[in-house]
């Protein structure tokens, strides 16, 4: 009997071409989401055939199902839930690196669920004169087996028949049963019959799977097992039977069963794989690239300069695009004004839509150029392979410095926004990695705070004004620095930080699929961030045009409440004034916002700053200010972002909390040091 | 657990660390905990799996290293976690 419809999950290591792989098999049905509770994301997808409706649900790619990280746990947890279970499992592998990829398929079959394999990348398989028997393949692990160039999309439709043809097998399915030898079989029958008289553990999982986690070292299942009152009569198991596996093998039991289960992996693959030896010279292409590029002298100059361009790329091409943006957006906004004052709207109205409205959403789509480039030159990277060797040359000194190696590209983008550094964050694999890199970001000075420095600095230091600019990065940088130390040794001091990281063989990348993920980089930052900061760009400037017929930002508006407010909190930084506090809240919105601000608050424009701003400062206090404008509190749109990249409203209010106050501290610091050495 | 090979010619147990490049050997055993073991064994790096140092970064660390078909990268601390034998060695006591 044929079902109308299943669900598969596709699931297989990084660097499979597995994205590939959906994209062929859901074209354009996607829908993008997050796994239950967690930022990771979750692709879903559907194709027909035959009258079968299928839902492909993309799983993160792993190297196993073994809990170690989140995105396995994600993996293993969907495999084996209780309701809602994949019908079928499509696993892709690379057939030019297929022991590993058979590593995790064999931990597929271990869960119960039915498995189609997709041998992806066949094309790199036969250039590097490797033959794979796809029949005996397919025996040996009793799945079927289908050869695929995902990137061309040859074999899809094989597999698509395939996937509906196993959906649609009825009757008792042969249980994949892994041949674990004669020491470790009679312990996991014994723990089996024990977990089976119990009457199983709560979940999806057989009592066997569950015998052989334990062993493993499962969490999850340790405390099932705990939890079904089973763990004294277990560990007297694995004590009476284990001992004298580990005894005679000279390692534990984990070890043993993880090393048997790659025993099986490489038999498996040494029958079906025939591998061309005369045609290993061709491999070593990607391995002469690799003797420059991560070269002891070459290296990291190589790495710096790609950096550099990448860097120097998205914002000499972004730039231009985003003000031609900017000013269409403007432009749109003086129309809408005119017409607006024109049909005798009150100027109140037409305010709000002109600078609340349409001055709100230019601020976000102006990104959109920025995030476009650098999303794809990421993918770029990602998908040459060269981005694995950046990490492996930049990692001992973005380790010294409390960091991972894949870190350096968002701190290095974080000099010119942080919006979209904030969002290439995303290469970092690991939760903690990612989340000390986003809080640390904020304080690589970016390009929008230059304008306050370059202004002060011109004013107040003189001949001195370039280094004085210099020093501010300086300090930006070592705050970062010190912040991700301490962060790791606080906050995320339990978990630890790992390299362990492969180093793939390069590839071409192909252009489409580098445009189409840039494309929906950035069109998911202006869905997501855009509401958020078109309501904060209306709030302020609600506050600023309020109470009613006051004048913009004047002392009498809501805004210039709060700055009085706050003028006394800024005292012990040395400018206790409340057109600072002003500029400084203002900067929430823009941080090039600030100058103007300043100057329209001192009535004299920008160019009467020159004489109003020391009337106020001193060179001291200037300084002070600067250091506060440095490390305080991102703009909206960073905020947006960071919100966005970590799902989380919490850790949101600890970086806008923290940044504000490491700043009020560095500028309180600079003023009453610069004090009691007697600087003025 | 220590184990006395007495057939590989004296070679003796050395961090994988220790390897030079172009260097082979084969994995007798992990030595770390928790998390950092089991995605070193998941990975691949069990006892008995023939390996080859294949690079090192600048300032030596990470290191590089090939077997089963494709190319790990390690920090120095997460290679010393893994003892290795001399290329041949079978390996004893199993």
């Amino acid at each position: 009997m044929r079902p109308m419809r299943g669900t598969v999950a596709l699931a297989g290591n990084p660097n499979t071409g597995k994205t590939s792989l959906f994209n062929e098999l859901t074209g354009s049905s996607q829908h993008v989401g997050n796994w239950p509770g967690v930022t990771v994301e979750r692709k879903e997808g559907r194709f027909s055939l035959s009258g079968v409706d299928v839902t492909v649900v993309d799983l993160p790619g792993t190297y196993s199902l073994g809990a170690a990280s989140l995105d396995e746990q994600i993996a293993a947890d969907y495999l084996l839930a209780r309701r809602d279970r994949p019908d079928l499992a499509v696993v892709v592998a690379d057939a030019s690196n297929i022991e590993r990829s058979l590593y995790l398929a064999v931990q597929v079959l271990e869960t119960g669920t039915p498995v189609v394999l997709a041998l992806n990348m066949m094309d790199s398989a036969a250039d590097r004169g490797i033959t794979i028997d796809v029949d005996r393949l397919s025996s040996l692990l009793g799945v079927p087996v289908v050869p695929t160039v995902a990137r061309r999309g040859e074999g899809t439709d094989r597999l698509k028949s395939a996937i509906v043809a196993e959906l649609g097998r009825s009757g008792p399915r042969d249980r994949f049963s892994l041949p674990w030898g004669e020491r470790l079989s009679p312990l996991f029958d014994a723990l089996e019959s024990r977990i089976e008289s119990a009457g199983g553990l709560h979940g999806g999982m057989t009592p066997r799977t569950a015998a052989v986690k334990y062993v493993e070292g499962d969490a999850q299942v340790a405390a099932a097992v705990e939890a079904a009152g089973l763990r004294a009569d277990l560990d007297s198991l694995v004590d009476r039977l284990g001992g004298r596996i580990e005894a005679e093998l000279g390692y534990d039991l984990q070890t043993a069963v993880i090393e048997r289960r790659w025993g099986f992996v490489s038999g498996v693959t040494a029958e079906s794989v025939r591998r061309d030896l005369s045609l290993k010279a061709r491999l070593s292409l990607s391995d002469r690239i690799d003797r420059v590029v991560t070269s002891r002298t070459l290296g990291l100059p190589i790495f710096l300069l790609v950096a550099w361009a990448v860097f120097r790329l998205t914002y000499a091409l972004g730039d231009p695009l985003a003000e031609i943006l900017e000013a269409a957006v403007g432009y749109l906004g003086d129309r809408a004004g005119e017409l607006l004052a024109g049909a005798g709207f009150s100027g109140m109205v037409s305010s709000f839509v002109r600078d609340g409205l349409i001055g709100g959403v230019g601020s976000v789509v102006v990104f959109f150029p920025h995030i476009f480039l650098l999303f794809a030159f990421i993918a770029l990277l990602e998908d040459s392979g060269y981005m694995a060797r950046g990490a492996f040359v930049m990692d001992r000194i973005m380790h010294l410095m409390g960091l991972h190696g894949k870190s350096f590209i968002p701190m290095l983008m974080g000099f010119g926004c942080n919006v979209p550094s904030i969002m290439a964050t995303r290469i970092l694999e690991k939760p903690r990695d990612r989340m000390i890199t986003l809080l640390v970001l904020p304080f690589m000075s970016c390009s929008a705070r230059l304008p306050v420095y370059v202004l002060f600095s011109g004013i107040f230091f003189g001949e001195h004004a370039g280094t004085a600019v210099f020093s501010l990065y300086v300090i930006g940088i070592a705050v970062a620095v010190l912040s991700a130390k301490l962060l790791g040794a606080t906050l995320f001091r339990g978990e630890s930080s790992q390299l362990v990281m492969e180093l793939p063989p390069y590839h071409v990348p192909s252009p489409s699929m580098v445009l189409r993920h840039a494309w929906e980089r950035g069109a998911m930052f202006l869905q997501k961030a855009g509401t958020f900061i078109l309501l904060s760009v209306a709030a302020v400037w609600f506050l600023a045009s309020f109470p009613f017929g006051v004048e913009y930002a004047s002392p009498e508006s809501f805004v210039g409440h709060i700055g009085r407010l706050l003028a006394p909190l800024l005292a012990p930084a040395g400018f206790g004034f409340w057109q600072a506090a002003v500029a400084l809240f203002f900067g929430f919105l823009a941080k090039e916002v600030v100058v103007g601000t300043l100057g329209a608050l001192l009535g004299a424009g920008e160019a009467g700053l020159a004489t109003s701003l020391p009337q106020l400062f001193t060179p001291l206090t200037a300084y002070a200010f600067l250091v506060m404008t440095l490390l305080y509190v991102p703009c909206v749109a960073v905020v947006a972002a960071f919100r966005r990249e970590t799902g989380s409203r919490a850790w949101t209010l600890f970086m806008i909390a923290y940044t504000t106050l490491v700043g009020y501290m560095g500028a309180v610091i600079v003023y009453q040091g610069g004090r009691l050495l007697g600087l003025g | 657990m220590s184990i006395s090979c007495s057939g590989c010619a004296g070679g003796k147990e050395r961090v994988l660390s220790s390897l030079e490049i172009g260097e082979g050997g084969v994995v007798s055993r992990i030595v770390a905990d928790g998390g950092l073991k089991r995605r070193i064994l998941e990975m691949g790096l069990v006892p008995g799996t023939g390996i080859r140092m294949e690079r090192k970064a600048p300032l030596n660390d990470p290191v590089s290293v090939w077997f089963r078909g494709y190319e790990l990268s390690l920090r120095v601390d997460e290679a010393n976690a893994v003892m290795v034998r001399p290329a041949g060695c079978a390996g004893c006591a199993r």
